[in-house]
């Protein structure tokens, strides 16, 4: 049973993954590209969280931490940099 | 109906509904015109999804080789930044495509925060408005 679920979860956060580049693409933004890039952090978050279920061990689990928290510190990183010019005054 | 068969069951649930959720998020990402609903669906939809999975996580470690709670330190790290990086893209938005004259006033200031600049130093460049009343 776990193993049909693993198949459709993989799929979808796939087909998210693909999605979210179209974002990326598309624009027309700065805002909406960063939040794309925010969004395909998290996607891949989620990937690596299903790949270390699919694979049985937990050694995927620091990367997805590290992955969530450069996601989030680029994301302020971008907006800052957007916002005032510079991204530590 | 052992145990197992339970947690395995729940593990199974916890995946589809995480993965319906993530796809729901950047779908909506792509499907809604303007960028202020935009950035609702993935900042709540997808986070909820990615929680969802890491649930699914937690349960089936525990069920198979002895699993610990660390996975918690993921959702609470996303949970508590996902409305902060939500803030920031919503003031990218104001910043760079609204003037002052469109947005509705502020409660207690004159002008909004992100629209506070001398226009020397807007480095947005574009349609730096007067603010409206006296600073």
């Amino acid at each position: 049973m776990i193993e049909y679920a693993l198949i459709f979860a993989f799929a979808c956060v796939g087909l998210s993954m693909i999605l979210s580049m179209v974002r990326l693409i598309l624009g027309p933004g700065v805002g909406d590209r960063v939040l794309a890039l925010d969004t395909m952090s998290v996607n891949a978050v989620a990937l690596i969280v299903l790949l270390g279920i699919a694979g049985g061990t937990q050694i995927y689990f620091e990367a997805a931490l590290i992955i969530a928290m450069l996601g989030f510190v680029s994301t302020v990183a971008y907006c800052r940099f957007v916002l005032r010019g510079d991204i530590i005054e | 109906m052992t145990l197992e068969t339970v947690i395995e069951g729940l593990v199974a649930l916890t995946i589809v509904i995480g993965a319906i959720f993530t796809l729901v998020g950047s779908y909506g990402l792509v499907k809604l015109d303007t960028p202020m609903p935009r950035l609702h669906a993935p900042t709540k939809a997808g986070t909820l999804g990615v929680g969802a999975m890491l649930i699914a996580s937690i349960l089936f470690h525990f069920a198979t080789d002895g699993g610990s709670l660390h996975e918690l330190l993921i959702m609470a790290f996303l949970f508590v930044t996902a409305p902060i990086s939500a803030h920031f893209v919503a003031k990218v938005h104001i910043h760079r495509e609204h003037t002052a004259q469109e947005l509705p006033d502020p409660p207690l200031d004159n002008v909004w925060a992100t629209r506070d600049v001398a226009p020397d130093e807007d480095m947005a460049g574009d349609q730096v408005p007067e603010p409206s009343g006296g600073r």
